[in-house]
């Protein structure tokens, strides 16, 4: 009997554990992806500035209460402006910035295709 | 004259390119509130500094004409020198109240601070881990936060009140 209490008990110390460990992942993932405002290229999760630990708080609070990243990025944008959140959502002032790697990748593609022809046709000729 | 479709290409490329820098030069990387100026204010709930128990929420600000919520600590010099600005838009009781958040500070400097400059404010509340300041946009105090009885955000002032701030408050609650 007291083996299956020791044993249920450590399995509740293990999942907290994992749950607990899982959770730091997320938060820590969330703090990279945003900006510090007052701090020279250092993300929220490189920072120990003020700001950084106070959002930091405000980010575990909204990810207790079960927002979404999304949710948390969203919000924090429209308090700071999208500048905080590192990767910006898509919206139509910045769809160039998302449409040019795309855009980038298909002319390098249409470039190697039009050159291999050329070369293919001069050695033809 | 012949232009081949690779020309054509690498030309529109570069214009597409520099479509692109010319549309990013326009883009301000600088922190700015401009987002926050016409957005309504949600979760405010705020403790009064010398008594836990007692609350100000979004209800109460509905009451008021204009509110001035105001970040202040004993710690920051330029809260000192906007403090006459408060001090006189105090006077215009009818028009707009004024809500002083100590942000970041011990209660007992800053009840020795309001008690050596004089108290501005209908009420003082404490935001001792600075997470309110967040619903505001705040990244340092002093900055001041204008408000409309719909809990509007009509103006943001970031660093101390000065004359032309004062003067522009004025003019927007009369």
């Amino acid at each position: 009997m007291k083996i299956k209490i020791l044993f249920l008990i450590a399995h509740v110390f293990f999942i907290t554990s994992v749950n607990s460990n899982e959770n730091q992942v997320k938060l820590l993932e969330v703090y990279k992806n945003l900006r510090c405002l007052v701090c020279q290229g250092q993300s929220i999760a490189d920072s120990n500035s003020d700001f950084a630990a106070t959002i930091k708080l405000v980010v575990q609070d909204q990810f207790k209460e079960g927002k979404t990243e999304d949710e948390i990025y969203k919000f924090l944008a429209s308090k700071y402006g999208e500048w905080i959140v590192y990767q910006p959502t898509f919206n139509k002032n910045n769809f160039l910035l998302w449409a040019l790697p795309y855009t980038a990748l298909i002319f390098g593609a249409v470039v190697i295709f039009i050159l291999v022809r050329k070369s293919k046709h001069n050695r033809v000729n | 004259m012949k232009i081949s479709i690779s020309k054509i290409i690498i030309i529109s490329f570069v214009i597409f390119f520099l479509f692109v820098f010319w549309q990013g030069l326009k883009i301000n990387n600088n922190y700015d509130t401009k987002n926050l100026i016409g957005q309504k204010i949600s979760n405010f709930r705020l403790a009064e500094i010398n008594n836990n128990k007692q609350y100000i929420s979004e209800e109460d600000l509905k009451k008021n004409k204009y509110t001035l919520i105001n970040f202040f600590a004993s710690w920051c010099a330029p809260c000192r020198a906007e403090h006459k600005y408060l001090l006189n838009l105090s006077n215009k009781k009818k028009e707009i109240k004024i809500v002083g958040i100590n942000f970041k500070d011990k209660k007992k400097n800053a009840t020795d601070f309001l008690k050596e400059l004089g108290n501005p404010y209908n009420f003082v509340g404490q935001d001792s881990e600075g997470k309110i300041s967040i619903l505001f946009g705040i990244y340092g105090i002093p900055e001041s936060v204008l408000i409309d009885s719909d809990l509007i955000v009509i103006k943001k002032i970031v660093g101390p009140i000065d004359q032309i701030q004062y003067d522009g408050i004025l003019k927007l609650i009369q």
